[in-house]
Parts: C-alpha cells; structure tokens; sequence
C-alpha cells in the first residue's frame, strides 16, 4: 500500500487512454511514486558516459543518473551547468536494463519536457545545475515522468511534494565527498517529522497550521505527513557520500537509499567503490558487511573531501528559500 | 500451527508488501506472522516468501553474494509458497531478455522454463494501471499497477497462465510458484495477498 497524501488527480500528467482490453492510465501518482518505491534499499549513481554505467549497472546500482559533469567537475568548471547531451543519454538508455535519470536545472519546464520526450525514467530538478528561476520550481504535476527534488528541511520537502516531486532528496553539498550536510538535512527533517507528528498526537490542530504557515505549505499536507510520521514520497540521501561507511550511516538515519555522485568516478578505484558502496547500502545494519565493503576500498584512492565551510559555491541553497 | 512469511529484503517495496500481508492476515483472521528476511537462517525459518518489486539485477547479485540464493532454492524446490513481483518474477525464470539490450547475464533463480522480457511494456513513461483478471484463481477486475514491467511471451505446459494482457503473459502460476508482472503491494485491494496466505496455509497443513 503507498500512501498518496497530497496528490492531485486532475494533473495534466496524468493520461487515459481507452483501449480495446479495457482503459489505461499513465503518469498517476500511483506509478510515480511507485517508481521511486522500486529504488528502496539501492544505490543511484552519478554517471557521465556508458562505459561507466555499465560499471554502475554490473555492481548492482539500481539506477544510474546520467550528468555531463560530476558534481565535483562541475565545481571546478564554474560557469553555467545545463542538462547533459541527448546523445549521451540515450546511448546509455540503449546499453543498461537499469531505469536512466537525468538532470534538469531548477525551474527550467523545457528542459523536463525535453528529458521527458527522450523517455528517461525519472527527472532530477536539481541544485548541481545552474538554476533557471530561482523562484519557481517546475509544476510537476505537468509531467508524466517522475521528478526528484532535493530538500534540507521538512518545510522544501513538502513545498516540492506540493508541486508534484514524486521523490525527495537530501540536498547535502554536492561535489565535495563531505557528508556532514546530508547528515544534517535527513536529521533536520526527521527532527522536524517528530515534532509535526507529536502535535498531530496532541490533537492541536492550531499548532499545525502555524507549522503550515512556517513551512508555507497548506495544511492538509502537514497533517496528512504528521498522520504518516514519514514523507508520504521515498525519501534518499544524497550530496557528499564517498565511501561504504558513509552510505550505511545514512541507511540507518531511515534514508530509503542513497545517491552517490562524485563518490565513485572520481575515486581511483571506481568498480570496486561502486560494488562495495552498494554492498553496504544493502546490509547497513550488519556491521561486518559494511566492514568488507569498507576493506573492498581504499581510503588513498577516495576523492579529495572538501570542507563545506571553506566552499565558494553553495549548491545547497539553490532554488532553497522557493 | 502459525505460518511464517518473509519478505526479501535485499532491495526494493519491502515495507509495502509488509503492510498488504499484515492487513491480508488481519482480514482472514489467520494465525500467521509476517517478517522482513535477509540472511539465510532467516529464510530457513520461513513457511513462504514474497520477492519484491525491485531492479532485478540488484537483487538477483545481492541475494547470490550473502548465500540466500541457495537457500531460496532449496525451500522453493521442497515445496515454500514463493510470490515473486515484477523483479521478483524475473528472478524466478530460467532467462531473461531486455526489450531493448537484449539478452541479459544476470543471476537468477531458474524455477520457470518461460520466455521472459524485461521492460517489456516501455520506459516509466509507458508505465501504467490497467484492469486485469486473473480467473482461474478467482481474482477478477483487478487494479494492476504496472511499472516498467515484464512480460512472459511463452511458457512451459507446466507453467499455468492467470492473466494476460494484450497477448502478453502477466500472471503465472507453478504449484507453490507464484508470479505477477504488476505490482498488488501498490493498491489497497488485498486479493493477491489473501490468495498468498492462503497457499501458505494450506502448504503448512
């Protein structure tokens, strides 16, 4: 059963069709968020040619997010960041059975409706890009395909469900194999998800429309979430993660699973990273798993971490206060 | 005497399939339990087991890396009620062909001499909920949730068909073998649950 609190079922992204074998429906919330289901318990990985998705796909990535730059590239690049080369993703979508993502800049419509058309499995709108409009997110709703979106509190997490995001991200900070961001946002919302759902407990329903108007969401998905006591959407981590050990700790902050950007193409050791961070991720809470993923690696061979306090670029407060 | 049924969590909708079979035990008022199985001793102890929506090669690698691959094996092959959706269908065939890569080298649990495509139906955008009926089970107007599914376009004569859709095969059914290419775990209607609980019942008995 999938909870479809705040969905709208007079979306634009919605299609029915009628067929001689009875009626069907595409683009619902049911399939969108059904999808992001589908990747519980895995590992996403950032990829910028086949040649690496296939390495993604043979060490059990359950999906592979495809990026003309790693996060870490894009930062050393500076400039405008745009979404990668059609070409690129559709010779990766012709070479793995995993479902392909890619990235679109923040409230950029046309490039969504163009990931969409080339049929990528699901729509990153994502801070790593130079965003488009800093004020307004895409509507969701409009698609067919899934978007994720990122998000360091409960308050963005429920303002890019509103707008139709069938998955959330943490934020962290993109590029710098730091984890300490992403560590803070999931224990943010989760801090926060308490919080709204000790008042829902309490029967204050005062005290919940004051959350809304904090959150400058409505209320109905405030206590919609505070009944569920989790984002009614798969909830991943993302932003930073570059070893096993990373990615197991974030599972068991109640992460549904993880991406990993820069993490494994820029490490030395990039196969074998990708398998070990995978085997982690999926036996987090046995600590001499995680032990072997961690052996499988070497810490030579990661990539530089960067402190998130010294950064020019702030990937995280993008698109943030909207 | 109470039955056990886990739910392999190596990858993918764990916790929803936990929900339908708690809710599907509640409504039979069946003296059974569930639980979330990972290790091997885990699955030893299971009277059946669900194998979730997911991505199949994730899985399929996963499961072969701890062990439980085998022990998988060996229950189904004694006789365990096994419920494999979506990805957990692909892992329970002898083959399998991508729709647009082809044929695929990925570990599987080889119960099934079916011929099996994945991503049969499309991309997600392609994904879709239709109406299915699975008859010969008594499930009939169904709300099939299908998500970059697979489809079966030949089976075995051991090998029952339950449903199809357009000409593809989307529900099997072999003795204590269940498969469906759409997700029940997704939908409130709790049939293909109920039925699974029941097969488990009767098996343990």
């Amino acid at each position: 059963m999938l909870p479809l609190s705040g969905e709208r079922t007079d979306a634009k992204g919605i299609i029915s069709e009628k067929s001689e074998s009875g009626d069907v429906i595409r683009g619902s919330s049911t399939l969108k968020r059904g999808f992001a289901h589908m990747l519980k318990n895995g590992v996403v990985m950032d990829v910028t040619n086949v040649e690496q998705a296939q390495i993604a796909e043979e060490a059990g990535a359950v999906s592979v997010m495809v990026l003309d730059k790693l996060p870490s590239d894009v930062r050393k690049a500076g400039g405008v960041a745009r979404t990668a080369s059609i070409r690129i993703i559709e010779e990766i979508m012709d070479s793995v059975t995993i479902p392909v993502m890619a990235k679109c800049r923040i409230g950029h419509v046309n490039e969504a409706l163009v990931l969409q058309d080339t049929d990528v499995d699901m729509i990153d709108e994502s801070e790593v890009l130079t965003p488009a409009d800093e004020l307004r997110h895409i509507w969701k709703w409009d698609l067919t395909t899934p978007v994720v979106n990122g998000a360091r509190s409960l308050a963005e997490a429920l303002r890019r469900i509103e707008e139709g995001a069938a998955m959330i991200r943490t934020k962290g900070e993109p590029g710098t194999g730091n984890v300490a961001e992403a560590i803070t946002h999931i224990k943010k919302v989760n801090d926060e998800l308490r919080t709204i759902k000790s008042i829902y407990d309490s029967g204050d329903n005062q005290d919940l429309v004051r959350m809304a108007r904090e959150f400058k969401v409505s209320y109905d998905i405030v206590e919609q979430t505070a009944k569920l006591g989790r984002l009614p959407v798969v909830n991943f981590a993302a932003g930073g993660i570059a070893t096993p050990a990373d990615a197991a700790y974030l599972m068991s902050l109640g992460c549904d699973g993880i991406f990993v950007g820069s993490g494994i193409f820029n490490a030395n050791d990039a196969a074998e990273r990708a398998r070990a961070i995978v085997l982690a991720t999926t036996f987090w809470n046995e600590t001499d798993k995680v032990k072997e993923a961690q052996k499988m690696i070497d810490e030579r061979q990661s990539m530089l971490g960067l402190d998130v306090k010294t950064l020019e670029l702030r990937m995280q407060d993008r698109g943030g206060s909207a | 005497m109470s039955a056990k049924i886990g739910i392999l969590a190596i990858q993918g909708d764990v916790a929803e399939n936990v929900s339908s079979l708690v809710a599907s035990i509640a409504d039979l008022n069946q003296d059974a339990t569930v639980h979330v199985v990972k290790t091997p001793e885990q699955i030893s102890a299971m009277d059946g087991l669900v194998i979730p929506g997911g991505e199949s090669t994730t899985i399929g690698q996963l499961s072969l890396v701890n062990g439980s691959q085998k022990v998988i094996k060996q229950k189904v092959e004694s006789g365990m009620p096994v419920l494999g959706i979506c990805a957990g269908m692909i892992l329970l065939a002898n083959n399998a062909s991508d729709r647009v890569v082809g044929k695929t080298e990925q570990p599987l649990f080889d119960f099934l001499d079916i011929k099996l495509e994945r991503n049969s139906f499309g991309r997600q955008r392609e994904s879709f909920e239709a109406n299915v009926s699975m008859d010969p089970i008594g499930i009939s107007n169904y709300n099939g949730v299908f998500i970059r599914a697979p489809a079966i376009s030949s089976a075995s004569d051991d090998v029952e068909v339950l449903a199809k859709l357009n000409e593809k095969i989307v529900a099997i059914k072999k003795g204590n073998i269940i498969g469906t290419s759409f997700h029940p775990e997704l939908t409130d209607d709790l049939a293909v649950h109920k039925y699974f609980v029941n097969l488990v019942k009767e098996s343990k008995n």
